[in-house]
């Protein structure tokens, strides 16, 4: 006899509590500290930060500990949380031409001031498996230096001082808060801007390799790269100044694109830009580039159809909170839909054979 | 974090208001799709997060809610907002749909009657009755504006033309007082007709599209359809095997591997008052008044 299930709340509760196993693992293996991948898997935790927009690595790390390493699900969790935080306010604009830099290189001048300083990187490390690290073997001390004291000027305004490159004035606008407000379209540069830079590291930069394999064209430069630690200030209206309040790393990356220019407008490159939290290079190149291709229409381009060119296509589709969830919302029930469905192709279907029928 | 550190009903009391102007602009433009700054929520978008908002927002203290899913209380994503709810918000639970104020629901519309001063809140994953005719929002909005629904008529006549019929089956466009084209939400198209007229407050969430709209009570809605081929609500040919009714929405249930199957109500408190009044079923077993 048939009885109708029931029993969702324990099922739900039962599911959870094997869940919790399987994030703990093997009893005989030490747990994994907060602490532990926060220290070691810094990049992970930069990029939960990033997309989960919260700059919080001691959260990032417990998100990703409780996630079972799902980056997505961790980014989640943040997201869920920062949702309920309130807003005392928001900081004045960070000065990254201040930041002390860990790493800053410039693809498109051989030297320069500040200097080209490769800081901790994978570049032209070989990709070749460490088998020391699977004995537990400890690192040797990095080679130190004392700290340049010498300012790293950026790139953009060395070229912005022979007006080589598009001016880009400091404005007053208050930029739209898309956590605060309904995204609306088309959108100002500043929202995009947010929208990437949170955006889905996997998606922005498909979006950035597709325009330079000719699906839209940026054909950037890196300018500049820059990672490292800058001051948050902010105004505080009794006090009348701005006090600082912390510190958070950067990676900015500004790109120097073909230019334009007519008979009368002298040519100019033109910029892409992108600020991500963290040590996050892929990323904040990917966002200059993406970033510089949604800009065809204010530059005067061409709109050839690529998807990267597509402010509605790349906005609605960066987020992956928003993506995973309603993809996997499809394991869902829906039998109420498929058998509405189920009707209607049973009903199709009778009446295409009785059609045959009569015709026979 | 306890869960003392959250506000009743998990929201803050800045983005319920925020959410109830939302609300209120929806309920005087009836069918139109109101942007409302939609927040992450503790469960997954497209997992009933608009719901879930217009839900927190409207719920007080001394609310009865009832949370439903494919018109079951015992799903598990009903069972989960449920519990999300009483969590949070510590409110009274039901499964009896005339007890509840307030009835969550994701894909159905209870079979009784629902009356003067209940809510019904849907949970709805694409509001854009124009979205798969035209993938852009700033298009589609701008359709609207223009009460543009040319491409919608045509895409019916094509199934027409195609199928001999209209090849929607859920998620059936209705037009509200003659000026919106809304969608329903994927309700099967047999509960489109108990969306007109109703004494309930009807509110539709869509979170992860940051929409809300309305239906105020005694709106006139109307499913779109051609004078030769009329709005046909429609179910399975069967009656309920548990509790004999005819008249309600059908679950099929596959019963072995040789192609047996059954039919019973998607609505379960439907079914149970029925079975507990002592109506039967082909495959029913009589229920004893308050047992199991």
């Amino acid at each position: 006899m048939y009885v109708a299930v029931k029993g969702g709340e324990r099922a739900i509760d039962n599911a959870h509590a094997w869940l919790a196993e399987e994030r703990r693992g093997d009893l005989g293996v030490a747990e994994l500290s907060v602490a532990q991948i926060r220290a070691q898997l810094s990049l992970a935790v930069n990029r939960v930060m990033a997309e989960g927009s919260l700059y919080d690595p001691d959260l990032a790390a417990l998100a990703i500990k409780q996630a079972r390493g799902d980056l997505i699900e961790a980014i989640f969790l943040i997201r869920a949380y920062r949702t309920t935080l309130p807003r005392l306010g928001a900081s004045c604009p960070v000065d990254t031409a201040e930041m002390a830099v860990i790493r800053r290189i410039s693809a498109t001048f051989k030297d320069l001031p500040g200097g080209q300083v490769l800081g901790p990187t994978f570049d032209y490390t070989h990709r070749l498996l460490d088998f020391k690290l699977a004995a537990e073997g400890e690192v040797s001390q990095a080679a130190t230096a004392p700290a340049a004291m010498e300012a790293v000027p950026h790139v953009m305004a060395m070229l912005d001082r022979d007006g080589m490159i598009e001016a880009e004035p400091l404005g007053n606008d208050v930029p739209a808060d898309l956590t605060r407000e309904p995204m609306e379209l088309p959108g100002s540069r500043a929202l995009r801007l947010q929208a990437i830079t949170r955006g889905d590291e996997g998606f922005i930069l498909s979006m950035a390799y597709s325009t330079q394999r000719g699906y839209g064209r940026t054909h950037a430069f890196v300018g500049e790269l820059r990672i490292g630690a800058v001051a948050v200030e902010m105004e505080i209206p009794e006090l009348g100044f701005a006090v600082e309040i912390g510190e958070i790393e950067l990676t900015e990356c500004e790109t120097v694109n073909q230019f334009k220019g007519s008979k009368t407008e002298p040519p100019q490159f033109t910029r892409g830009y992108g600020l991500v939290f963290g040590q996050t290079e892929r990323k904040a190149i990917a966002m200059s580039l993406v970033d510089r291709s949604l800009r065809w229409a204010e530059l005067g381009e061409d709109y050839t159809g690529a998807p990267a060119q597509d402010e509605e296509f790349v906005l609605m589709h960066a987020d992956n909170v928003q993506a995973t969830g309603f993809l996997e919302h499809i394991k869902l029930p829906h039998y109420v839909d498929f058998q509405s469905e189920l009707e209607l192709v049973r009903r199709l279907r009778a009446e295409v054979f009785a059609t045959q029928e009569a015709a026979e | 974090m306890t869960d003392q550190a959250y506000n009743f009903a998990y929201l803050d009391e800045q983005t319920k208001r925020m959410i109830r102007r939302a609300i209120l602009k929806g309920v005087a433009v009836p069918g139109y799709q109101v942007p409302f700054a939609s927040r992450e929520m503790p469960m997954p978008y497209g997992w009933g997060t608009g719901g879930v908002q217009v839900t927190a927002a409207c719920l007080t203290p001394d609310d009865t809610l009832k949370v439903i899913d494919q018109g079951a209380d015992d799903t598990t994503n009903a069972v989960s907002i449920r519990k999300f709810f009483q969590r949070t918000a510590g409110v009274a639970v039901t499964e009896a749909t005339a007890e509840a104020t307030l009835i969550q629901t994701r894909h159905r519309i209870p079979e009784a009657a629902l009356t003067t001063g209940q809510i019904l809140v849907y949970q709805v994953p694409i509001p854009e009755p124009l979205r798969f005719l035209e993938p852009r929002e700033t298009e589609t909005r701008k359709m609207h504006e223009l009460e543009e629904y040319g491409l919608i008529h045509v895409k019916l006549y094509e199934d027409i033309a195609r199928h001999g019929t209209i090849a929607t089956s859920y998620a059936y466009p209705v037009k509200v007082e003659g000026r919106y084209v809304m969608d329903p939400s994927p309700i099967p198209k047999f509960d489109n007709p108990k969306l007109s007229n109703s004494p309930a407050l009807q509110l539709f969430g869509a979170g992860r599209e940051q929409r809300i709209y309305a239906l105020p009570p005694f709106t006139h809605v109307v499913s779109l359809d051609f004078d030769d081929h009329p709005f046909e609500p429609s179910k399975a040919p069967h009656d309920c095997d548990l509790c004999g009714a005819g008249e309600s929405y059908l679950d099929e249930v596959i019963i072995d591997d040789l192609g047996g199957r059954m039919f019973v109500c998607s609505d379960t408190d439907f079914c149970r008052t029925r079975c507990e009044a002592g109506h039967l079923g082909a495959l029913g077993v009589p229920v004893l008044k308050g047992g199991a």
